[in-house]
């Protein structure tokens, strides 16, 4: 018999380094599929891990990281902090759906006024302001009537998508889209639009922003007294209660920053990459944030690198699939398999493994 | 044709240095951007069938690449520049929300044709392409009004634009026809593939007493479902779904892109390619009527079959008036056919039809 016994003392380094091992391990297992489907594993890695970074078309791809990136590591960085005190947000994708409603609402309502000075910023703090507000329903009613904010949250990303949809098929519908669903395309709207700051270096504000939430997020745990009692919250809730922390406050504040920033994320994308309100217009960021966080120890830093790593996956797949003729599937597969591994990582990281039967306590 | 240059970018600079045109001796790059996997047994499999007619046309003078499970969107974009970027010369992005991913890569890289389908914006390198599938949703609604007992016909839509709108009000039209008394139930499944949602509402139709369904989503799902259920009919979607013939599957409509994607590379290699509009229904052969089984009675099926040859002959019109829009106004006037371009546009539904158009 296998059975699993607790370390007393896990270690830090190996906390650090089970990424990194799981990426590696990844690596091997991901080949091993590859030279299943007859594919060269060399090949196929170098593909997915290398080319997009120095490779041929490298120009392009290092602006598309970024493009990839800046929605998951602003996202991820939200959740980290509720994580971290235990607050499960699991709604990101529903919070992004309604910052980039607001936001592109916003932007809407003054077409065809031209002030980039005033339209772009209002779009900003409407996209915040969404996110915040999805968030806020399960986090008051958790609050106030002690609701499970994993469902709440959850269940809440059907309810935006299918506002979603109205809104692409009603409001915010194109009025000279021929009656084809679709907001106008905000990148052909000056003042709205969220084009890259530097043409083909990918960069746009979406991503700026991103890289300001990880210095916040790195200052706020490590400096400030709310950082301090989100650790604290997640380590002892007993223990921080004692110290005065307000578990309310604390789960409205989670709750709400992890919104807004889903927000941001939701109205930067549709403001500039994805450029238009449409039914499909989310594609799981979201969701793929929460992989991100984990990936990243729920630390600022360690989110920039997993956000960077997991959207290296995404490109390169691509470029795998439309290359060597790899099935989609088969890149869903490999990506899953990263998530796997660094579960499996840590769980031998937190626990022996022990075989036999129990010795006698 | 005029000349434009949209030298935008740096990608733009570099793809054209990088770019290796077809100059008679590189097989043509042919890329197709899928919406679907490979395997979904309808729209992006026909689509993927086209792409294996295309290599096996023309052998060794084409390479051929593709990307499946392509988000409509940024993602889109990217699938896009990445094939133009790898030296493709024609690139046919197969689903409607491509269309502004199309024309922004197609201006950054003004040397790559594109083909967009189902779309309306063109430019000088970018195409469109669609097929009239409301003609065989005409044959369609014959054969339902037909066979249905309960009177209550079940279609499952996929997202309310023009194409699936035609394809309900075509498909009504004909059924009410032959049946005044056909009541259409319609689910909006917001998704062109989802297994799983497609039998939730084969099977919520089938439960509310239909015994008829038709579908304007791609998985062979409401298929499954309807052979569970036992006595209701169903029609295969883009592709022939043969598997469930001859019951519930009594007749499909296959998209046959083949002709159309050999014509094209055809004409990039001859450097005769240009911005075109293409519409093509059943005469060209763009849309086809899998066989019609014997589940239907012999006389419905020779009328569906004539109506078929009438249609490609083009000596019927689905959309011949009398014809009143859903709010009782008239639309055609009898013996008037509907012009293309209120076809493109549609975004009512005809008189009789229940409901509202979801916006």
């Amino acid at each position: 018999m296998i059975r699993l016994e607790k370390r007393p003392t896990p270690s830090q380094t190996w906390a650090y380094l089970t990424p990194l091992v799981a990426v590696v391990a990844t690596m091997i297992a991901g080949g091993i599929l590859f030279a299943f489907l007859d594919k060269d594993p060399v090949v196929a890695i170098r593909t997915i891990f290398w080319d997009p970074i120095f490779g041929e078309f490298a120009f392009y791809y290092r602006g598309q990281l970024l493009v990839k990136a800046g929605p998951l590591i602003l996202i991820a960085i939200g959740l980290s902090l509720g994580f971290k005190a235990g607050i499960w947000n699991i709604g990101a994708e529903g919070q992004y759906i309604m910052g980039a409603i607001f936001g592109a609402a916003v932007g809407l309502a003054f077409y065809p006024m031209e002030a980039r000075w005033l339209i772009f910023p209002l779009m900003i703090l409407a996209g915040a302001f969404g996110g915040f507000l999805w968030a806020m329903i399960p986090g008051i009613l958790k609050t106030r009537f002690n609701t499970n904010e994993i469902l709440v949250s959850l269940l809440l990303v059907y309810v935006a998508e299918s506002i979603l949809a109205s809104m692409s098929l009603g409001l915010l519908r194109n009025p000279e889209g021929a009656g084809f669903p679709g907001s106008r395309n905000l990148r052909q709207y000056e003042s709205a639009a969220n084009n890259e700051l530097i043409a083909g270096w990918g960069m746009h504000w979406g991503v700026v922003a991103a890289f300001i939430a990880v210095i916040f997020a790195y200052i706020l745990l490590s400096r400030h007294i709310m950082g301090f009692n989100i650790r604290l919250t997640g380590e002892s809730p007993r223990a921080a209660r004692f110290a005065g922390v307000n578990p309310n406050r604390l789960i409205l504040f989670c709750l709400g920053l992890s919104g807004a920033l889903a927000g941001l994320a939701g109205m930067f994308e549709v403001a500039g990459p994805a450029g238009q309100i449409s039914i499909d217009f989310n594609v799981g960021y979201g969701f793929t944030a929460i992989i991100v966080a984990f990936l990243g120890r729920l630390h600022p830093i360690g989110i920039l690198l997993a956000g960077m790593l997991m959207a290296l996956t995404y490109i390169g797949g691509e470029a795998a699939q439309a290359s060597l003729g790899l099935p989609a599937a088969a890149i869903q597969a490999f990506q899953g398999m990263l998530l796997f591994f660094l579960l499996a990582f840590d769980v031998l990281t937190n626990f022996r493994v022990r075989f036999g039967r129990e010795a006698a306590v | 044709m005029k000349k434009r240059t949209f030298l935008l970018t740096g990608v733009a600079a570099a793809a054209l240095a990088s770019g290796a045109f077809a100059d008679g001796h590189a097989p043509v790059k042919v890329g197709f951007i899928y919406v679907g996997p490979i395997g979904d047994g309808g729209w992006t499999y026909e689509h993927n069938k086209g792409r294996l007619a295309v290599e096996e046309h023309f052998g060794d003078k084409v390479e051929t690449v593709f990307q499946e499970n392509v988000p409509e969107g940024a993602d889109a974009e990217r699938a896009m520049t990445q094939m133009a970027l790898q030296g493709a010369d024609l690139i046919f992005t197969t689903s409607f929300g491509y269309m502004d991913p199309t024309i922004a890569v197609a201006a950054k890289f003004p040397d790559v044709k594109f083909e967009h389908a189902t779309g309306y914006k063109r430019a000088d390198n970018v195409s469109t392409y669609s097929a009239r599938f409301y003609e065989g949703r005409a044959i369609q609604g014959h054969i339902a009004g037909n066979m249905t007992k309960t009177n209550k016909i079940g279609y499952i839509a996929s997202f309310p634009i023009p194409e699936v709108i035609r394809g309900i009000n075509s498909a009504y039209l004909h059924a009410k026809k032959v049946n005044p008394d056909v009541e259409f139930s319609i689910v909006w499944a917001y998704t062109w593939f989802d297994p799983a949602k497609e039998a939730d509402a084969a099977k919520a139709l089938i439960e509310n007493g239909a015994d008829v369904i038709l579908q304007h989503t791609d998985s062979t799902a409401p298929q499954a479902a309807a052979a569970d259920a036992g006595n209701v009919v169903t029609f295969g979607q883009a592709s022939d779904m043969g598997e469930y013939a001859p019951f519930p599957r009594v007749s499909s409509i296959i998209d046959d892109w083949a002709p159309y994607y050999i014509q094209r590379v055809q004409a990039v290699m001859d450097g005769t390619w240009e911005s075109v509009d293409t519409w093509d229904g059943i005469g060209p052969g763009m849309v086809g009527i899998g066989e019609i089984t014997d589940a239907v009675p012999a006389d419905v099926k020779a009328e569906a079959e004539a109506m078929r040859d009438a249609i490609g002959a083009g000596e019927y019109h689905p959309f011949t008036g009398p014809i009143n829009k859903q709010d009782g106004s008239v639309w055609l006037a009898a013996g008037e056919t509907a012009s293309d371009g209120d076809l493109a546009g549609m975004s009512f539904y005809i008189e009789g039809l229940t409901g509202e158009i979801p916006n």
